[in-house]
């Protein structure tokens, strides 16, 4: 396989994963806003979801106030930023069509699919209920190009670099949501939480679909100390650091068995796997979460670093 | 020819229909009102959704564009296409022989029978190839030759396309979005099959691999990239036969071998179907600013430790000044007499020629020598007085770079023009692959000119195609 090929199948996976997320992120900051209005319409929820896609720089440098609308738009559909979902659909499309050789039918039609719809969409059409709807179609999206992936790709190096990119997405993701919001994870005298951190709770588990699963591993009330334990160290949790980290460091294995060696990528992707495996809260805790996150989205970058060294990414 | 009712290939002068349409002339009366509307939207949806697209030069990035498809497909019956093949076989035979005399001893010149100063004063000639021996001494491998039809039994041969043909997709899509739209009209044909191209390609660029090779030869398509117009096809074809598709940088040469950049390291290459024009294809040999090529490529050609299909300088048999000569051509390198014809072409440079021709503007067709596409081209009879006067005044400047035809009345073939079924000209490119043996798909692209009267098929100013059915016994 071309460098470049797997560089793009890498990069096609993590563009629709991010996607995904954006979509995600913005709903959850939209669905807040609803309910906390600030003066001007803007929202400190848009703000803080806004950082957690590392996109409020870019935001501030374009607009004065992050109201629903003015939000909604960078994140869907400016070109001018690079995380949009416009911008992320774009550059998956791109990615796959150079690729079109190594990817399948299906996977091509879903993604040229997705790209021709949005594409139609014209943005101020997109208000209020709509927004929800189309958000609720992108993650839609997103589903079915990896389950046009799983069901029809060939188990081999291509698809290791597809699931690769797939899941470092994932994991940064995570990351940076809890990020955002360490602090109101943080342990405190209390158990029991005000209404202002069960909003904010509530916000950290829904961008990343975990509100529900919560209460089937739990049984118990929204508390800081589960939700950090569900999103970092839960290894049932599909979006959970532990989960992403074996995930990236099995389909690297698998890739140094089929290449008959192992490169640096793979050591990588073990001292990733070991920030998080075996780990307690406990001791997440008393080193510091911020300090404990930074930490796994550096080593995180540098499973990609790697990748791009180890097999020829240009 | 201008004012005679042109030759309809589903009906008889009479109003009965031609035996080869029975089929689909029942077919059609069957369909229902807005049925084949229907299947027109729906086609447009199925070639979008698979990225049929092509690129428009000049407009807006991400403006992709579907070639028109129209949904009433054109016959050829078993016997029409056995005389066509046959006179295609022969053709590219002789061309063939004629660039391997050109870049070697060139005994066609020396016996007089095409002028030494129409080859190698001519652009397309390409000095580097001298003495060079390609692999089986073939030169053009993938061929598409454009024919139109005048009558029952008169097909010309208007260009013989040996560089980068292509097309070569649609003619694969157009058949498999038809099958898609009216499978129940295939049951009451015997159609031959198109589907065996990319098998046929395969196995065509299998045998000119370098003798040196064992072993399944590693072959790689090479393509300008994702804004070609063409992209689509480069990678459909590349997928079609399990090959490499490769852009310039993904290849490098060393110790005058091509190896390809991959996860695992270098790895050589043997055969490159290149999609890129002979200029760009290593700035060492060719154009030094080409972004797109591989440099060292030509050496590693040279030294035959790798094919390029088509071979560098096969423009040179299909330059629209040579193309007078084909028939001369096939005598002299076959012995035999042409079996497709010539479009009659007169030649500006001879002053009685010129002062007809100057005459006669309104009824004749001038191209430009080094034009393609449908660019720099009149067709006097629905040209303005204007464009008369203009071509005249080029004609008159730079006689060499334009050749004159007469205006063929091309046949016309019954297309779906918004829910009614009207006659429109089409002309037909047929595809050959030329490796160990020749190789012709049985059908081809089928180009129409979807406005009404228009005798320009070309995609670029508003052609479609069609799906093309060869009839078997």
């Amino acid at each position: 396989m071309l460098g470049r090929t797997a560089a793009n199948l890498f990069w096609l996976s993590r563009y629709v994963e991010r996607a995904e997320n954006m979509a995600r992120l913005l709903e959850v900051g939209y669905r807040m806003s609803l309910t906390s209005r600030r003066e001007g319409g803007a929202s400190e929820h848009l703000v803080s979801m806004m950082q957690a896609a590392e996109v409020d720089e870019g935001f501030d440098a374009k607009h004065d106030v992050a109201d629903v609308d003015t939000v909604a738009h960078y994140m869907m559909f400016d070109p001018d930023n690079p995380n949009s979902v416009y911008s992320c659909l774009m550059a998956a499309r791109t990615n796959a069509r150079s690729v079109r050789t190594a990817i399948t039918t299906d996977m091509w039609e879903s993604m040229n699919g997705a790209w021709l719809e949005f594409s139609q969409i014209k943005p101020r059409d997109v208000r209020g209920a709509k927004l929800l709807g189309l958000l609720q179609w992108v993650k839609q999206r997103s589903h079915e190009f990896r389950g046009a992936l799983l069901g029809t790709i060939l188990r081999d190096d291509g698809f290791s670099f597809l699931q690769t990119g797939n899941f470092v997405e994932r994991a940064d993701n995570t990351a940076r949501i809890l990020d955002m919001k360490y602090y109101v994870l943080l342990p405190r005298a209390t158990q029991v939480g005000g209404d202002l951190d069960i909003q904010q709770w509530t916000l950290i588990l829904r961008a990343a679909s975990a509100h529900r699963a919560y209460r089937h591993v739990y049984h118990d009330r929204y508390k800081a100390h589960n939700i950090a334990d569900f999103l970092i160290l839960r290894p049932e949790m599909p979006r959970s650091l532990v989960y992403c980290a074996n995930f990236v460091q099995q389909n690297l294995d698998s890739l140094a068995k089929l290449y008959g060696r192992k490169e640096k990528c793979q050591e990588a992707a073990d001292s990733l796997l070991a920030l998080v495996e075996g780990a307690s809260m406990e001791a997440i805790f008393t080193d510091g979460l911020h300090e404990f996150l930074n930490e796994f989205i550096a080593r995180n970058n540098r499973v990609t670093d790697a990748l791009s060294e180890s097999y020829n990414f240009y | 020819m201008g004012e005679k009712t042109p030759f309809d290939e589903m009906y008889n002068p009479d109003g009965s229909v031609r035996e080869p349409y029975r089929a689909l002339s029942e077919w059609l009366a069957e369909q229902p009102d807005k049925a084949l509307a229907l299947m027109q939207t729906d086609a447009e949806a199925i070639f979008r959704r698979l990225g049929i697209t092509f690129a428009v030069y000049g407009s807006d990035e991400g403006t992709e564009k579907v070639i028109p498809f129209d949904v009433i497909p054109r016959i050829i019956a078993a016997n029409e296409w056995r005389r066509l093949s046959k006179g295609i076989e022969q053709r590219v035979k002789a061309l063939n022989a004629f660039l391997y005399d050109i870049y070697h001893r060139q005994e066609i010149l020396k016996a007089g029978r095409v002028p030494e100063k129409l080859i190698l004063n001519n652009e397309a000639f390409c000095p580097q190839m001298m003495g060079l021996e390609p692999a089986k001494g073939v030169y053009a491998h993938i061929i598409g030759v454009d024919i139109v039809r005048v009558g029952p039994d008169e097909f010309y041969v208007l260009e013989d396309n040996l560089r980068t043909p292509s097309g070569v997709s649609y003619m694969l899509e157009d058949r498999e979005a038809m099958m898609l739209l009216a499978p129940d009209l295939f049951h009451r044909s015997k159609v031959a099959p198109v589907e065996t191209y990319p098998e046929n390609l395969r196995r065509t660029l299998e045998s000119v691999a370098p003798d040196s090779v064992r072993g399944t030869p590693n072959i790689a398509v090479l393509t300008p990239g994702i804004y070609n117009s063409a992209y689509f096809e480069h990678s459909f074809l590349a997928d079609q036969m399990g090959a490499q598709l490769c852009e310039g940088p993904d290849l490098f040469v060393d110790g005058g071998k091509v190896y390809m950049r991959t996860t695992t390291g270098p790895e050589q290459v043997d055969v490159i179907y290149r999609r890129i024009d002979d200029d760009y294809l290593d700035p060492l040999t060719f154009r030094p600013d080409s972004m797109l090529g591989v440099p060292g490529l030509f050496d590693a050609y040279r030294a035959g430790n790798v094919t390029l299909v088509n071979a560098p300088g096969t423009g040179i048999a299909d330059d629209k000044a040579v193309y007078t000569y084909v028939p001369d051509i096939i005598e002299f390198y076959l012995g035999e007499k042409a079996l497709l014809q010539n479009v009659p072409t007169y030649n500006c440079t001879d002053d009685d020629q010129r002062a007809w021709v100057l005459e006669n503007i309104h009824d004749l067709v001038v191209k430009e020598v080094h034009g393609s596409g449908g660019y720099g081209m009149m067709v006097g009879p629905t040209a303005t007085k204007a464009m008369h006067a203009e071509f005249r005044k080029k004609i008159e400047a730079r006689p060499d770079n334009y050749i004159v035809q007469p205006t063929l009345n091309l046949s016309t073939c019954p297309t779906h023009i918004s829910g009614d079924v009207a006659p429109r000209h089409v002309d037909l490119r047929p595809y050959v692959l030329v490796g160990d043996e020749v190789r012709i798909t049985p059908g081809g692209l089928t180009r129409v000119a979807l406005k009404k009267g228009s005798l320009v098929v070309n995609s670029s100013q508003g052609g479609g195609t069609k799906d093309t059915w060869v009839l078997e016994d």
